[in-house]
């Protein structure tokens, strides 16, 4: 008789490594997990806080690195300010701190190389995170599948990874970068200053070679229900739309 | 592990707190997930077919399927995004009316529940009979909206709620517990939130 291997804990403790304000409401944080890791790009880890009378708080954060970038896990939280577990992030998480994680998790808002394209990504806020993963990893692995990404934002500083997003637009390989911002107007000739909007969609899929064969949708909830609506007036198939939505 | 610094967090009230599930936090609002976008079903074009594998056993249109008797269910719901949601009151036809109006006991031990969009999820049928699921048609006293699943979805309040199908087309028998979309996706075969059976790596 061989003994049956005790099941290991899905949770890991992960070493915060490295601190970077993004934006004045999205700070990244990279773990480097104790059990290292490869994901997919667009999945997403559980981080769980305890409390020491035991309560615990537990949210989904998407990963915003490349699969193949070293360095450890990168996450990009937005501030909520009334919220439980992003404030403790901005305010108390400090450089070399433990905190639990599991994953990587997720198995459907996910792009692979071999998925191949176009691909027509929307993101709003802080659903550019995954959307991130998947340019990265676009450009580190396959520059030959083009890309266009629709990106909302309040205003131009809350752009996140808006050097890297518009140093990555000016190589001109097939990455296209469509900024929209809500509340201010456009900074550069070819963005926009409203919402999502079908017409957007329509003009955006207009800068890649052909239709695209995969879009994904992510932000909070109404952001992915009206872009993922403004997808299907531009005529993009339901069937190849992914969503992922952050909750309320 | 105790997390260095927290110390806050939003603790249930105590009166409250035997009804949350591990792992959840209590949510007032009623949030929305979803793999694609919000399919809208006309009732016109809706059906939905009882099937033993691929053979179908019956099928209802709107009007048939709403003259079935209606019960009502106020329930617990947990998302597994980690929201519950208390006292959640839906109506609709109760599995076991739709099984009895076909005429037939379960033939397997095993269901996909289907939907429009072509999304499934696998419930063993124990836990879809004997009071324990319906296909919902109201939630609130009104048609549930698409957002919600609308115009009706499964309801299996004591599993994770992706086990309640959205858009639900139909029920599918079948002899093995075969993995639906979000199961083959790295989610649990069975999603009990009580034994925290969130992912397919939990026990
Ligand atoms: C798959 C997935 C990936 C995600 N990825 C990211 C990401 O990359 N970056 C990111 O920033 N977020 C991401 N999120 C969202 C994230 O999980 C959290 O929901 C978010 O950080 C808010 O958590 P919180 O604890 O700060 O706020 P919460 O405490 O959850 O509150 C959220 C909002 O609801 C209100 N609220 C909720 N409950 C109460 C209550 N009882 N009383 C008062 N107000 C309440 C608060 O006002 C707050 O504005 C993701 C979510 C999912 C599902």
């Amino acid at each position: 008789m061989t003994a049956e291997p005790s099941p290991q804990s899905p949770w890991q403790a992960a070493t915060i490594t490295r601190i970077e304000k993004r934006t004045p409401r999205v700070t990244s944080f990279w773990f480097q997990p104790s059990r290292p890791f490869t994901h997919l790009a667009g999945q997403h880890v559980d981080i769980r806080l305890t409390a020491p009378d035991g309560y615990q708080a537990r949210r989904s954060y998407s990963i915003a690195s490349a699969p193949e970038a070293g360095g450890g896990v990168e996450l990009a939280i937005e501030r909520l300010d009334d919220g439980e577990v992003s404030p403790f992030f901005h305010d108390v998480a400090a450089v070399g701190d433990e905190i639990e994680l599991r994953g990587p998790l997720g198995g459907h808002f996910i792009w692979e190389e071999g998925d191949g394209g176009p691909i027509l990504l929307v993101g709003g806020g802080s659903g550019v995170v995954p959307l991130m993963a998947m340019v990265r990893h676009r450009t580190l692995r396959n520059k030959a599948v083009p890309v266009a990404l629709v990106f909302s934002a309040r205003i131009w500083d809350e752009v996140i990874f808006r050097d890297e997003l518009i140093g990555l637009d000016d190589r001109l390989d097939g990455f296209n970068l469509v900024l929209t911002l809500t509340r201010e107007p456009a900074r550069r000739p070819s963005d926009y200053s409203r919402r999502v909007d079908a017409r957007m969609i329509v003009q955006a899929a207009e800068r890649l070679p052909k239709a695209p064969r995969l879009a994904y949708v992510c932000g909070s909830n109404p952001f992915v229900s009206a872009a993922a609506d403004a997808l299907i007036g531009a005529g993009v198939p339901a069937e190849i739309i992914r969503t992922e939505r952050y909750g309320v | 592990m105790v997390t260095r610094g927290f110390f806050s967090g939003r603790r249930p009230p105590s009166d409250t707190d035997a009804r949350i599930p591990p792992g959840q936090y209590l949510e007032q609002g009623f949030p929305v997930l979803s793999a694609g976008p919000t399919p809208r079903v006309r009732t016109e074009d809706w059906s939905f077919t009882l099937k033993q594998g691929p053979k179908p056993i019956k099928k209802w249109n709107w009007a048939e399927f709403n003259a079935l008797p209606q019960s009502k269910m106020t329930r617990d719901i947990h998302c597994v995004t980690a929201w519950t949601k208390f006292n959640t009151p839906w109506q609709g036809v109760m599995i076991d009316d739709i099984l009895a109006d076909a005429g037939i006991e379960p033939p397997t031990a095993y269901t996909l529940a289907l939907s429009f969009d072509g999304y499934s999820t696998n419930v063993p049928t124990k836990d879809l009979v004997t009071g324990k699921a319906m296909v919902a048609l109201l939630y609130e006293g009104k048609a549930i909206t698409p957002d919600h699943g609308g115009p009706a979805r499964l309801l299996v309040p004591h599993l994770y709620f992706w086990k309640s199908a959205k858009w639900v087309n139909g029920l599918q028998f079948t002899e093995r517990d075969e993995p639906g979309f979000w199961e083959l996706r790295g989610y649990h075969m069975y999603g009990d939130p009580w034994r925290e059976q969130r992912y397919s790596s939990d026990p």
